[in-house]
């Protein structure tokens, strides 16, 4: 673990000492990755803080027994819906799902709801849904929910009980 | 924009009901933030060298090939070692249509970079472990490719 933290501080260091050098000589590649990397950070500065705060405040407010109710082992048809239509007004893409994901396991909610989530959260986004529509067509996007979003549905509840069968953890508790 | 008047209506309605109780939300919410910004960082470092390396007028060259199945094949390889906003993706997308390239093709490029997330399974590894987030990712990987051949079938491509 230590190891690989160095490292990881090496890599990232490296990089910044590259994007200094590119941009003090003139170097166009790295002068490009830097304006990448510049834009990038904003796209999720601006998103980041405000979706943690509101992670925040559900973990504080939201009791474990309602969520256990509502997306538990016992929670049936109504928690995979549930999950959808929270899905489709995430924001972000996946980057930020995988935290609320989290979160709700934490919380009480089965493993088969979570991946329904983490999936709808990549195919359902309705802010998305309707850029994609606009530009590729109705037809096209009908198509692509109605084939993508149960086959997300069945292969979460299979992954959800095998791996619940081998006894599987959430790991990030450290 | 319309995140911040969510969280911001809701961190008030918590304040009106409970001081001590915002106070640790924000604490909660500080320390998750904190913890996975360095994880955060290492993908938007490689999302700014993936970018730079495969750039949109390569990925229009590639994709719009006679052969159908390597397009599938090359956009899905694509779209999951991408990271685009759908801002870009989507433009894109269209401007790819225009210039001839099968529906098929831009299925498979636009749903693998929705579902499948090399760049990002640093983030998804730090809370879901590895196992998983390889399995999320192949089984995601495979339903990009039905979702590719069904939109094939029925915009006709596949029998031409």
């Amino acid at each position: 673990m230590k190891q690989s933290a160095i490292i990881r501080i090496l890599v990232i260091a490296s990089y910044f000492i590259f994007l200094l050098f590119s941009w003090s000589m003139g170097f166009n590649p790295g002068q490009q990755i830097g304006q990448n990397f510049l834009s990038f950070s904003v796209d999720m500065l601006k998103i980041l803080p405000g979706a943690f705060i509101l992670i925040g405040l559900f973990e504080v407010w939201v009791k474990r027994e309602t969520v256990e109710k509502h997306l538990g082992e016992e929670s049936g048809v109504k928690g995979y819906l549930w999950m959808i239509l929270l899905a489709g007004t995430t924001l972000g893409g996946l980057y930020l799902a995988f935290p609320v994901a989290y979160t709700l396991y934490r919380k009480g909610a089965k493993l088969s709801v979570i991946f329904t989530y983490l999936g709808a959260a990549a195919i359902c986004r309705i802010p998305m849904t309707i850029f994609e529509a606009s530009f590729l067509g109705i037809k096209f996007t009908a198509i692509r929910w109605l084939v993508s979003l149960p086959l997300v549905i069945i292969t979460s509840i299979l992954l959800g009980s095998y791996l619940t069968r081998r006894g599987y953890k959430l790991s990030a508790e450290k | 924009m319309y995140l911040y008047i969510v969280a911001g209506l809701a961190l008030l309605v918590s304040l009106i009901f409970s001081r001590e109780k915002t106070i640790r939300a924000l604490k909660i919410a500080a320390r998750q933030f904190i913890r996975i910004l360095p994880t955060f960082l290492v993908m938007i470092i490689l999302v700014s060298i993936v970018l730079y390396l495969v750039p949109d007028e390569f990925i229009s060259r590639y994709l719009g090939s006679d052969n159908k199945f390597a397009g599938v094949a090359l956009a899905s390889l694509l779209g999951s070692v991408t990271v685009m906003p759908g801002f870009i993706a989507f433009p894109l997308a269209g401007i790819l249509l225009q210039k001839g390239v099968a529906y098929m093709v831009i299925a498979a490029f636009t749903t693998t970079l929705m579902m499948v997330g090399v760049l990002t399974a640093p983030i998804e590894k730090e809370y879901f472990g590895l196992k998983v987030t390889v399995i999320r990712n192949v089984i995601s990987f495979f339903i990009a490719l039905t979702v590719a051949v069904m939109i094939g079938f029925f915009f006709g491509e596949i029998f031409q």
